[in-house]
């Protein structure tokens, strides 16, 4: 079956943590522990939202070690797609959900001398789970956390309770700047660096890195993107002979479940490469969204990640 | 270091040697329970892989590691190498939780799966595990390794059969960072330990160049904790020797040299790796499970549709292969013997011996 | 002598490529031999070199076959330079220019396999990515070869097959290689046919 194993959970707590993010905990339904995980992991919430299936990648950032639940954090998005509205509305203790395993595509590096983590908002969840595993076994790290204000800083009280002098908070309102190139010139070879924010962040520190001189190897960003909207555009299915509409509030992957299409994937985020699929004929343009593809397969339209990347123009056939 | 270790053999485990005298064979069960690898009667690698889910009631998949008559000698057998040379087992420092994740695993599984040998009881961090065959009841604390008599990975596999590597997941591609090699198809974990995926297959020849190697790490890299898979890989060896370690070649080596049709049914061996891979969650590595199981060519052949099969295969292998796997000196002459038991007749796809 | 070409081979062993300057704000340099010659190169093609090699530390011997090129790298007037008087003793050195090194520097190594294997893997040892540090291979081709029975690693190896210089077993030299032990594997040539060593051949110089 596609996305792998599945995890039967109940939703045991629901817990407002400021005025954009809400937090969850789902223990196992059946009572037992649910697996240890590694830092940087996520897992993909299956969500029945009014007869639309959903899959939504959320960052574990519980303590990897706590096997009697997991845990995640949800900003709402009220311009999105309606993944974050349906946890934030419909999503209640007591409910039963399903989650996939979780899966690593943002690991720590364990060879590292030092690592040093970059968070911008609600960027900061994998690192609760990181840190805990860090701290766990000894490894040495410094995070810097930037948010707007401090009633925006999730989780800041807690980080620094937990770790004192290795986290440091930001402030944007206060003018008070992450101070990336002076961080970035202080670290002793092998260090390695990780960066989970919005956009604009990781586009900041991927250009400071570069600048700065440091291992391309040695960073590493959080890739996944959630699927952005669109205008809605039709697709031909090769091989299972069907033509659908994908809506705007849709993806292309979700567009083939509703179908009943079994398409293989695993992050739903353009980062892991599962969903990859051939292209048989395209006149028009993809808007490639994904951090999977080649520039090549992108500029010469052969290849499609339906996770998260569109279509413009008037024909798309793929080989799914 | 030595784990306190009683070995109880009895009507089911043999006692039996995999040197010197080479007392080792297979029982008539134990033929009939044999991975034989070929599904049909030629062979080119493929990828092979399928989900490693309980099989076939009495086989070598019905469990997740399998216990055979042969588990206390190999486990004795291990021991013996290890004395000889420690550089066998190794793990580079950042493998530590992946060996946890092993030993977790394991232990779980055998547990759950033979519940008549080992047994383990939890009292949060504080584990008890008892292993009947081998006489271990030890209680330990989890993830303190200060609390075993060695590294998590050796403790856990000097009591498990086959192989294992841990592969570190960076980079795009996994890292074979941590080992315990004692039955090997001449391969050496002191010398490939660090390398990445397609670095340690390199001497392998023609997979390359059929794409094979960039297909199985491409589906490696996908693979969820939870859904493990397995596969086959086969040789030949002469004699049964576990340990055909590059390390011993000037040991063994020159017994490719004693073969003739009369010792040919009793001294070589069909060389069968049951592979099978999980993704682990601590640590977010791969660990192979590389188990070796020997089958005599007289004791195969009592089976008729693997001794036809087997035939055909050998006879017609590429030469390359034969060359990489070390029998292209004995190639005709294990053809010539194994000719006698196939009258050409046709064999039914799938490598059961019953279908 | 220009940068050594190498014929195809298996996916273990390692390919070299140029060096190119890149944004740092340090450049470590590990040269031996004809590797002077791609240092100097390196410099030339530096959009500003004096100031590059204000942020510059060479470490520098002579390579296996002889030849010693030491006043030219003297001559580039780098922040640092020193030579020293062989392989293991540039070692030591580096050991200790690579506790204080930050991350941001770049790191070029030249010279012969043997040489740049063994400063990678002290390198790599810190945890810095082994794909972000820069080779070019000038000069001898000579091996450092690993007996895959007793461990010993005998440098600068011409000819295969080889005796092993610990154990004494004839090896001969595949193009396996070990990054963590920055060594080719010798095998036992004669451990089916016992006393059947083929005459040597030079194949490295």
């Amino acid at each position: 079956m596609s996305g792998g194993p599945k995890l039967n959970v109940r939703v045991a707590e629901v817990v407002k943590v400021n005025d954009l993010i809400t937090r969850f905990r789902f223990v196992a339904r059946d009572g037992g522990l649910l697996p240890a995980f590694s830092g940087g992991a996520h897992t993909v919430v299956e969500m029945d939202d009014n007869g639309t299936r959903r899959l939504n990648p959320y960052s574990l950032m519980s303590d990897p070690e706590d096997r009697t639940g997991y845990e995640i954090s949800v900003r709402r998005d009220d311009a999105g797609r309606g993944g974050s509205l349906y946890m934030h509305r419909h999503v209640r203790p007591g409910m039963d959900m399903v989650l996939s395993h979780p899966v690593n595509l943002f690991p720590l590096d364990n060879r590292a001398r030092k690592h040093l983590f970059i968070a911008g908002g609600i960027g900061i969840t994998p690192f609760l789970a990181m840190t805990r595993q860090l701290a766990r076994f000894g490894g040495r790290f410094e995070l810097h956390y930037a948010t707007r204000n401090p009633a925006l800083c999730a989780y800041g009280d807690s980080l620094k309770a937990a770790h004192g002098d290795r986290v440091h908070l930001y402030f944007d309102e206060q003018g008070d700047t992450l101070p990336l190139a002076d961080l970035l010139s202080r670290q002793p070879l092998g260090t390695h660096l990780y960066c989970c924010g919005p956009k604009g962040m990781l586009n900041w520190v991927r250009s400071a890195a570069a600048t700065a001189g440091w291992a391309t190897h040695a960073v590493h960003f959080e890739e996944f993107t959630a699927p952005a909207t669109g205008a809605p555009f039709a697709v031909t299915l090769e091989r299972s002979g069907k033509t659908l509409t994908v809506g705007s509030t849709q993806s292309l992957l979700e567009a083939m479940e509703a179908a009943g299409v079994d398409a293989p994937y695993l992050c739903r985020g353009g980062a892991c490469g599962q969903c990859e699929t051939d292209v048989v004929r395209c006149d028009g343009r993809i808007d490639h969204r994904d951090h999977w593809l080649t520039p090549e397969d992108m500029a010469t339209n052969t290849k499609i990640m339906p996770c998260v990347s569109r279509f413009e123009g008037r024909t798309l056939v793929i080989d799914r | 270091m030595s784990l306190d270790v009683e070995y109880a053999f009895d009507e089911f485990f043999r006692d039996e040697t995999f040197v010197d005298d080479f007392t080792y064979r297979n029982s008539p069960a134990a033929i009939r329970r044999f991975p034989f690898p070929f599904d049909r009667d030629d062979y080119m690698y493929s990828v092979n892989m399928e989900p490693h889910v309980p099989g076939r009631k009495g086989s070598v998949f019905e469990k997740t590691f399998d216990v055979d008559e042969h588990y206390v000698s190999e486990m004795r057998d291990r021991a013996r190498i290890l004395a000889k040379d420690p550089l066998r087992c190794q793990s580079l420092p950042h493998m530590t939780l992946a060996g946890w994740d092993l030993l977790e695993l394991i232990m779980e599984s055998k547990a759950r799966e033979y519940p008549q040998w080992f047994s383990l009881t939890k009292n949060g961090d504080r584990w008890r595990w008892i292993n009947r065959p081998l006489g271990i009841d030890h209680s330990f604390t989890f993830l303190d390794e200060t609390t075993l008599p060695c590294g998590p990975m050796e403790y856990i596999t000097r009591q498990t059969q086959g192989d294992f590597t841990l592969q570190d997941e960076r980079e795009g591609t996994l890292w074979v960072d941590a080992g315990m090699v004692t039955t090997q198809a001449d391969w050496s974990l002191d010398f490939d330990i660090g390398m990445n995926f397609h670095e340690w297959h390199a001497p392998v020849p023609l997979a390359h160049e059929k794409g094979i190697f960039d297909r199985a790490l491409k589906f490696l890299l996908k693979l969820q904790h939870g859904a493990p898979v397995r596969r086959f890989n086969w040789t030949m060896t002469v004699n049964p020797l576990l340990d055909t370690a590059p390390e011993t070649y000037p040991e063994w080596g020159y017994m490719r040299t004693t073969l003739n049709q009369e010792n040919m049914g009793h001294m070589m061996h069909l060389r069968v790796e049951l592979q099978a891979l999980f993704r682990l969650p601590r640590s977010n590595a791969i660990a192979f499970s590389i188990r070796a199981y020997l089958g005599k060519f007289e004791e195969l052949v009592t089976v008729p549709k693997w001794g036809r099969r087997l035939h055909r295969v050998v006879r017609d292998i590429h030469p390359d292969l034969a060359a990489y796997k070390g029998f292209l000196r004995n190639r005709d002459a294990m053809a010539e013997w194994l000719s006698s038991y196939d009258d050409g007749a046709p064999t039914s796809p799938g490598w059961w011996p019953e279908d | 002598m220009t940068k050594t070409e190498f014929p195809p081979s298996i996916r273990s062993r390692p390919v070299y490529g140029e060096l190119e300057p890149r944004a740092g704000i340090f450049h470590l340099i590990v040269a031996d031999g004809e590797g002077a010659d791609a240092v100097i190169a390196l410099f030339a093609k530096a959009a500003d070199a004096a100031s590059m090699l204000a942020k510059s530390h060479i470490l520098y011997t002579a390579g296996p076959n002889g030849t010693d090129e030491w006043d030219r790298i003297a001559a580039l007037g780098a922040a640092q330079a020193q030579k020293a008087a062989s392989v293991p003793t540039l070692l030591f050195r580096l050991a200790r220019v690579l506790q204080d090194v930050q991350m941001g520097t770049q790191i070029y190594l030249t010279g012969t396999e043997g040489l740049m294997g063994q400063a990678e893997r002290d390198i790599m040892a810190l945890g810095f990515p082994h794909s972000d540090i820069q080779k070019e291979h000038r000069g001898s081709t000579v091996r450092r070869v690993q007996c895959v029975h007793c461990k010993g690693v005998t440098e600068n190896v011409r000819t295969d097959p080889f005796q092993c210089s610990h154990c004494g077993l004839h090896l001969f030299v595949r193009d396996h290689y070990s990054r963590r032990l920055a060594a080719f594997q010798g095998v036992n040539i004669d451990a089916e046919d016992r006393g059947q060593v083929p005459p040597p051949v030079e194949r490295f110089r």
